[in-house]
């Protein structure tokens, strides 16, 4: 998986977590927070839904590695190719 | 203590056959069901009432993902309501407002959802969704309306089985006599459709109803009615005292004219006719009224074969000799809105005082002699002498009866 490939799937997460949302230009260098209207809540719903979705889990200390698009594709990245070597 | 009067400016609803109070009116009188077949988790087809409404006509849809079921239904009948009252909301005060919801149970839905989501998971719990808290808390219905209004006054639920739609206009009655707020928003939600235990605990009581036809399965009185249709649905009121009322020259609905909440103290399950004739009579005093006044009882009926008996036996040693009552029910048309019935029937006779129209109690193919009463009005809409005062029962489990008296609005 490359970090594109992980960005596009965070980006879909976000798609269902914040419905409303317009995720056309999201800035990947750029905080979530400051784009989208996300709350801690909600970033407890992407924790989620990558467990459930993906097997990935991300440890409450990890929580801010998932501050950015290209932060989140920094941290997840190995974390998804780690799960499908094992595959 | 001379008490303020108390009366009902703007309603919004939603129920199985209509969203709003002139098409639900409209298809009381003219013999339309709202019940239809549904897909009930472990059960197969059932029939149930199910309201059509976009949710996202007052919600984002991060909300209607968050929230639930209950919280869109109230969200969608309280800005309706508050929209039918012409009340000017910019300016309100709104630690002044207060929100009161009856409902027969709240929580199920989303504990069976996340019960089912874990066991995708070998029921490891770190599945379970953090949003479980808020969407269960009993108060949530009432908090969804409050986030979505911005109203700081009081937000909360009653709970009262299946009697819990009389008791949030009662409550917000005497809230509004004791002065704790300025307007109510008051009245009873179910989305009890989506939990299975619900359907699947009637039907192990030999309660749940069926029908090869679900538009027949909810008629009580008839001989072979065999259960309760199980229906979501809600039903919001505003209510204000007279003299708020009249000073902005609010549109009057009707008037609070007396109300009994009592408790039978014999089963968990088995209606007591006895205790819910005090209640209808208490009722019906503390209106200052008497039971030969009382034009329209919409009945609580719930096509069960014992309850139906009971309430029946209940009315009819209060209405003796009164030749002019009507006698009709609404849950022959759109099921058991459980939490919700009260209000929504409630609504479904308002426009009588306007029309003088008694909607009828549809699906009696062939009537229960032990249910014969003679004021029932079966099958086709009657034209009343007069309708001046109607009696609305609800009576729910754990044996709690609620009987509530609208009048007609007289200065």
């Amino acid at each position: 998986m490359t970090k594109d490939d992980c960005k596009k799937l965070v980006t879909e997460i976000i798609a269902d977590i914040a419905p409303d949302e317009d995720l056309s230009n999201l800035k990947p260098d750029v905080r979530l927070r400051d784009q989208l209207q996300l709350d801690s809540m909600d970033f407890l719903d992407i924790v989620m839904e990558l467990r459930k979705r993906h097997g990935i889990e991300v440890p409450e200390a990890d929580y801010i590695q998932l501050a950015s698009l290209e932060s989140c594709a920094e941290y997840l990245t190995p974390k998804f190719n780690a799960l499908e070597g094992k595959r | 203590m001379k008490q303020s009067r108390i009366v009902i400016t703007g309603l919004g609803l939603t129920a199985p056959n209509g969203n709003t109070l002139a098409e639900f009116r409209q298809n009381l009188l003219t013999g339309v069901s709202g019940v239809e077949l549904i897909e009930v988790r472990y059960m197969g087809a059932q029939p149930a009432g199910v309201c059509h409404f976009d949710p996202l006509k007052y919600q984002k849809k991060k909300d209607v993902r968050i929230g639930t079921r209950a919280g869109s239904i109230s969200i969608l009948c309280a800005r309706e309501a508050l929209a039918d009252s012409g009340l000017a909301w910019e300016g309100f005060d709104k630690s002044r407002a207060g929100i009161y919801l009856g409902i027969t149970e709240h929580g199920n839905v989303e504990t069976e959802n996340e019960i089912y989501n874990v066991s995708l998971f070998k029921h490891d719990t770190k599945f379970w969704s953090h949003h479980h808290n808020p969407r269960t808390v009993a108060n949530n219905p009432a908090g969804e309306v409050s986030l979505n209004l911005g109203i700081t006054g009081p937000a909360y639920t009653l709970g009262a089985a299946c009697a819990a739609g009389n008791l949030g206009l009662i409550h917000a009655a005497q809230m509004l006599r004791l002065g704790e707020v300025d307007i109510a928003f008051a009245g009873g939600v179910s989305e009890s459709i989506g939990t299975f235990g619900i359907f699947a605990a009637f039907k192990s009581q030999g309660a749940l109803a069926s029908h090869p036809d679900p538009t027949k399965a909810s008629r009580p009185f008839d001989k072979k009615r065999n259960g309760i249709v199980v229906s979501e649905g809600g039903c919001i009121y505003t209510m204000e005292r007279l003299e708020d009322a009249l000073a902005r020259g609010a549109k009057i609905y009707g008037e609070i004219g007396g109300y009994c909440v009592n408790s039978d103290a014999t089963d968990y399950v088995l209606p007591n006719a006895v205790r819910q004739a005090e209640c209808i009579r208490r009722a019906i005093a503390h209106a200052g009224l008497t039971p030969g006044v009382i034009d329209i009882v919409n009945t609580h009926a719930t096509a069960t074969p014992q309850g139906d008996i009971q309430e029946c036996l209940a009315i009819r040693e209060v209405f003796a000799g009164c030749a002019d009552v009507n006698i009709n029910n609404t849950k022959s048309f759109i099921g058991h809105a459980m939490g919700a019935a009260g209000a929504l029937e409630l609504a479904g006779n308002l426009p009588s005082f306007d029309d003088l129209m008694v909607h009828p109690t549809i699906n009696v193919d062939d009537l229960d002699p032990q249910c014969e009463l003679p004021g029932l009005v079966l099958n086709l809409p009657r034209q009343a002498k007069r309708v001046d005062a109607i009696l609305n029962n609800s009576f729910g489990m754990l044996g709690i009866n609620s009987a509530l008296v609208i009048v007609r609005y007289r200065a």
